[in-house]
C-alpha cells in the first residue's frame, strides 16, 4: 500500500497535477487525485516522509528531467511537475523538521526595485520550489531596504535578484552593497537572472552566480549547494 | 478518405461582386467579338455543331476563327462538374475538390529542364583558421529520370505536399519523345503514392499511360472511380488562340474521362492586357472556352478552372513570377472560378530567383500567403522551382514544406465559441488567484493537441543561420525513407504490356 502511494505521487509528478481538478498529460486523469490529495493521504497512511520526498516527488522530478533532456517534455511540463511538487513540499513543510529531514535551503526572490517585471522570476520559484528549496517570494519592484530586512529576518541561503531592464539592473548592485554595509553579504550567497544582465555583469557587482534561464538559475544553486555540503 | 486539405472558412477577395459579374459579361463578350482563333479542326467542328459561328482564315497555317455566342457557352458550363475527386495510389491521399469550397490542397509543379544540385564546401577564415563556415554551392544540371524519382520519393515524404505534378523534365540520352510520357509516368507513380499530374508529350502515348494507370489502379472502373493520374493541358496560346496539337490532346483526354486542368498562361503587358481588368477577362474567356470544349466533348467530364497568369518584366519581358500583381491575378481567378464553381487550379511560390536564398524565400512566401487564403482548391505551389519555374532544387522544397506548415496553421479558423468562453473565463479567474500568475500550466494540453504551431525546423544554434544545412539534413533523411513501390505483380504487368519503359526503373529487377 504505502509503496502503491508513492508510485501515484511519483506518477502525477510526472503528469505535472497538483491536484484533482488538473488534466494532466493522459486521458481521463482530471477528477482522480492529484499530487496534493496523494501526499495528505500518504501522510494519514502513515508513510514516511522521507520516502515521499526521495522517492515520490524527486523520483517523479528525475523523471521528468530525463523527458526533458530526451525532447519528450517541454518547458511548460517540466513547470507543471515542479508546481505539482512546489505545492507537495508546502504541505509537507511544517513537518520536515520533526522528521529530522533538512530542506535543501531557502532562497528569498525579488525583483528590484522600478521593475515590474516578474515572468522569470515566477518561473524561477517554481523550479526551485520543485527542487526542493523553499522560495519566500517577496514580489517586484521590491525596496532594497526591504530586501535588506527580508535576508536579515529569514537568514536564506540564497538571494535571486530579477531585474529586465537596463535601467534597473543597476539596482542589484545597489542591493549587495547594503547587505556589506549592513553586515549581510556573507549571510548567503547572492545570484542574478534577467535578459539585460550577464555572468560578467555578475561578477562585475560582486554576486555569486547568474542563470541565463530558470533552469540554468537551479542549476547554479544546486552547484552552490553542493559546494557548502 | 481525402487528404485533409486547408480549409479557408473566409477567403480573401480582391474582386466585389459587380466586378467578378463584370469580368464574366467582358469574357462573354471576347468570346463573340473578336472571338478565338483555332488552329485545330476537330475543335472548330465540335463548336460549329454546337451553334458558334466560324470562318476559315487564310494563310500557310490552317486556322478558323471561332465566335461563341453566349447561349452556347451557358449550356456547355452547365455540365461541369462542382466536385471532382483526384484519386491516389494510396486512397487515402485522395483529393475530393468543390468548386463552392475553398478548400486547399498544396501541389508541387512544373516540369523544369535544370536539377539544382548542392554542396557544402568548408570555407576557413582567413586570418582565424578556427573559425569555419559551411555555405552551400548550387551546380545546376540537365534534369534526369533518377531525379524525378528522388523528387518523387522525398514529395511523398513531405507533409504538406498533396499531390505530385511532375516537376522535373526528363532528358537523358535514351529518352525519346516516343517514351518520355511512360517513363514520366512511371518514375512518378511509382515513388509516390498521392494524385499524380502532368502533361502529355505525345498524344500517341495516352493509351499506353491510361493501361499503366489501369494496371496499378485495378482495372478500368477501378481507374474511374480511383483517377490515379489526371492531365494538364495548355490549349489555348494568348491571346485567344486553340493550338492545334494540345488541343488534340485535350479532345482525346476528355474522351476517356479523365480529370483535366484547363489551363492558360497569358503575360500580362505582352500576351494579355496589362491592366488587371483586362488580363482577367482574357484569361477567363481562354480557360472557360477550353471547359466549354471539354463539356462539348464529353458532358460531366472533370475538369479544373487552371490559371496562370503572369505579369512581363520590364526589363527583359520575360515572365515575373514574383511581381505581386502576378499574385492579384491569380487571387482574381480564383473568385473567378469560384462565381463559376468550378474548382480552381491556381498558381504560387514562383519565384524570380535562381537559387534558393533570400529573394526566392520574399517571392515565394509572399505569394504562397495570399493565394492560398483566396482558397483556390488547387494550388500549384512550386515545391522547389526557381527561375520561373525553369529550375527545381530539392532543397528549396524541403524548406517550402516548412513554410507551407506555417501558413496551415495560419489559416486555422479562430476557435471562440461560448464553450471555449466559459473555459478561458474559468482559466483566468484561477490563474489570477495564484501567487505566480502564470498560464504555462494550462498551455499543456493545447500543445499536446496540435494548436500551437511549431518552431521553424530549420533553426539554428546561436547567431549562425544554418537553414540551409539543416534543410540539408532534412532533405538527406527523406531521401533515405522508403517509399512504397508499385507491386512486383503490377510491375511486371506494365513493363509487359506498356511498351518504352527504362529497364532500369523495374526496382524489382535491379538486384538480380
Amino acid at each position: 500500500m504505502p509503496e502503491n502511494m508513492i508510485d501515484q505521487i511519483r506518477e502525477n509528478v510526472i503528469q505535472g497535477r497538483v491536484s484533482s481538478d488538473d488534466e494532466g498529460m493522459e486521458e481521463g486523469m482530471a477528477g482522480q487525485p492529484g499530487v496534493t490529495e496523494l501526499v495528505e493521504q500518504a501522510l494519514e497512511s502513515g508513510v514516511p516522509i522521507r520516502d515521499i520526498v526521495s522517492k515520490g516527488l524527486s523520483g517523479g522530478m528525475d523523471i521528468v528531467g530525463k523527458k526533458f533532456e530526451a525532447g519528450e517534455y517541454f518547458i511548460p511540463d517540466m513547470l507543471a511537475s515542479a508546481e505539482a511538487v512546489g505545492a507537495a513540499m508546502d504541505i509537507l513543510q511544517p513537518r520536515l523538521a520533526k522528521s529530522g529531514i533538512k530542506t535543501k535551503g531557502t532562497v528569498i526572490v525579488a525583483t528590484v526595485k522600478d521593475d515590474l517585471h516578474d515572468i522569470g522570476k515566477n518561473i524561477v520559484t517554481i523550479l526551485l520550489r520543485g527542487a526542493g528549496y523553499v522560495v519566500k517570494d517577496l514580489g517586484n519592484n521590491i525596496d532594497t531596504q526591504v530586501i535588506v530586512d527580508a535576508v536579515r529576518d529569514e537568514k536564506p541561503e540564497f538571494l535571486g535578484l530579477s531585474a529586465l531592464l537596463t535601467s534597473t539592473m543597476a539596482r542589484m548592485e545597489d542591493v549587495i552593497r547594503s547587505l556589506e554595509e549592513n553586515g549581510l553579504r556573507e549571510q548567503g550567497k547572492i545570484i542574478i537572472g534577467g535578459a539585460p544582465v550577464s555572468d560578467e555583469f555578475a561578477r562585475s557587482i560582486g554576486a555569486d552566480g547568474y542563470g541565463a534561464d530558470g533552469f540554468q538559475a537551479v542549476a547554479v544553486v544546486e552547484a552552490l549547494t553542493a559546494e557548502e555540503t | 478518405m481525402a487528404r485533409e486539405g486547408i480549409h479557408v472558412e473566409r477567403p480573401y477577395e480582391r474582386l466585389n461582386k459587380d466586378q467578378v459579374e463584370l469580368i464574366h459579361q467582358a469574357s462573354m463578350e471576347i468570346l463573340q467579338d473578336p472571338g478565338l482563333i483555332s488552329f485545330n479542326e476537330e475543335a472548330v467542328n465540335i463548336f460549329h455543331s454546337h451553334g458558334a459561328e466560324v470562318e476559315s482564315l487564310g494563310g500557310d497555317h490552317r486556322s478558323w476563327h471561332v465566335k461563341l455566342p453566349e447561349q452556347l457557352m451557358t449550356s456547355a458550363l452547365k455540365s461541369v462538374p462542382k466536385t471532382v475527386t483526384l484519386g491516389a495510389r494510396n486512397p487515402d491521399n485522395s483529393l475530393v475538390m468543390n468548386g463552392d469550397q475553398p478548400k486547399v490542397y498544396l501541389i508541387t509543379g512544373s516540369e523544369t529542364n535544370i536539377w539544382l544540385d548542392v554542396e557544402f564546401p568548408e570555407y576557413v577564415h582567413k586570418s582565424d583558421s578556427s573559425k569555419k563556415i559551411r555555405v552551400p554551392e548550387f551546380k545546376p544540371r540537365r534534369g534526369m529520370v533518377e531525379d524525378l524519382c528522388q523528387s518523387a520519393r522525398v514529395c511523398e515524404h513531405l507533409e504538406m505536399v498533396d499531390g505530385f505534378i511532375r516537376n522535373v523534365n526528363i532528358q537523358d540520352r535514351d529518352i525519346t519523345p516516343e517514351n518520355k510520357d511512360v517513363n514520366k509516368f512511371f518514375a512518378s507513380l511509382n515513388n509516390n503514392t498521392k494524385h499524380f499530374m502532368s502533361g502529355l508529350t505525345s498524344l500517341d502515348q495516352l493509351d499506353n499511360v491510361v493501361r499503366m494507370a489501369e494496371l496499378i489502379a485495378g482495372g478500368k472502373k477501378q481507374l474511374a472511380d480511383n483517377p490515379i493520374i489526371s492531365f494538364i493541358t495548355c490549349l489555348v496560346k494568348s491571346p485567344l488562340q486553340f493550338v492545334d496539337d494540345t488541343t488534340s490532346t485535350f479532345i482525346e483526354i476528355c474522351r476517356r474521362g479523365l480529370p483535366v486542368a484547363v489551363s492558360s498562361s497569358p503575360q500580362a503587358g505582352t500576351t494579355a492586357p496589362i491592366k488587371e481588368a483586362g488580363i482577367m477577362a482574357q484569361i477567363n474567356a481562354e480557360v472557360l472556352a477550353g471547359i466549354a470544349l471539354g463539356q462539348l466533348v464529353k458532358p460531366g467530364v472533370p475538369l479544373l478552372y487552371g490559371s496562370v497568369p503572369v505579369r512581363a518584366r520590364m526589363d527583359t519581358l520575360s515572365d515575373s513570377y514574383g511581381a505581386v500583381e502576378t499574385s492579384q491575378y491569380n487571387i482574381d481567378c480564383v473568385q473567378m472560378a469560384r462565381f463559376y464553381g468550378i474548382p480552381n487550379y491556381s498558381t504560387s511560390g514562383v519565384c524570380d530567383s535562381k537559387i534558393p536564398g533570400q529573394q526566392s524565400s520574399i517571392e515565394r512566401l509572399f505569394s504562397d500567403i495570399v493565394v492560398a487564403m483566396s482558397g483556390p482548391q488547387y494550388l500549384h505551389c512550386a515545391f522547389g522551382l526557381l527561375e520561373c519555374n525553369s529550375v527545381f532544387s530539392l532543397l528549396q522544397a524541403v524548406l517550402d514544406d516548412a513554410h507551407f506548415k506555417m501558413i496551415k496553421h495560419f489559416l486555422k479558423q479562430p476557435r471562440v465559441d461560448q464553450t471555449e468562453i466559459e473555459s478561458v473565463l474559468k482559466q483566468i479567474r484561477s490563474v489570477v488567484d495564484t501567487p505566480q500568475k502564470l498560464y504555462i500550466s494550462h498551455i499543456r494540453p493545447v500543445l499536446r493537441s496540435g494548436e500551437i504551431s511549431g518552431l521553424y525546423p530549420f533553426e539554428g544554434s546561436g547567431e549562425t543561420d544554418q537553414v540551409f544545412e539543416l534543410a540539408f539534413d532534412r532533405m538527406e533523411e527523406l531521401l533515405a525513407k522508403p517509399v512504397q513501390h508499385i507491386d512486383e505483380e503490377t510491375t511486371a504487368r506494365i513493363f509487359a504490356e506498356v511498351p518504352g519503359i527504362l529497364p532500369r526503373l523495374n526496382v524489382y529487377e535491379r538486384g538480380s
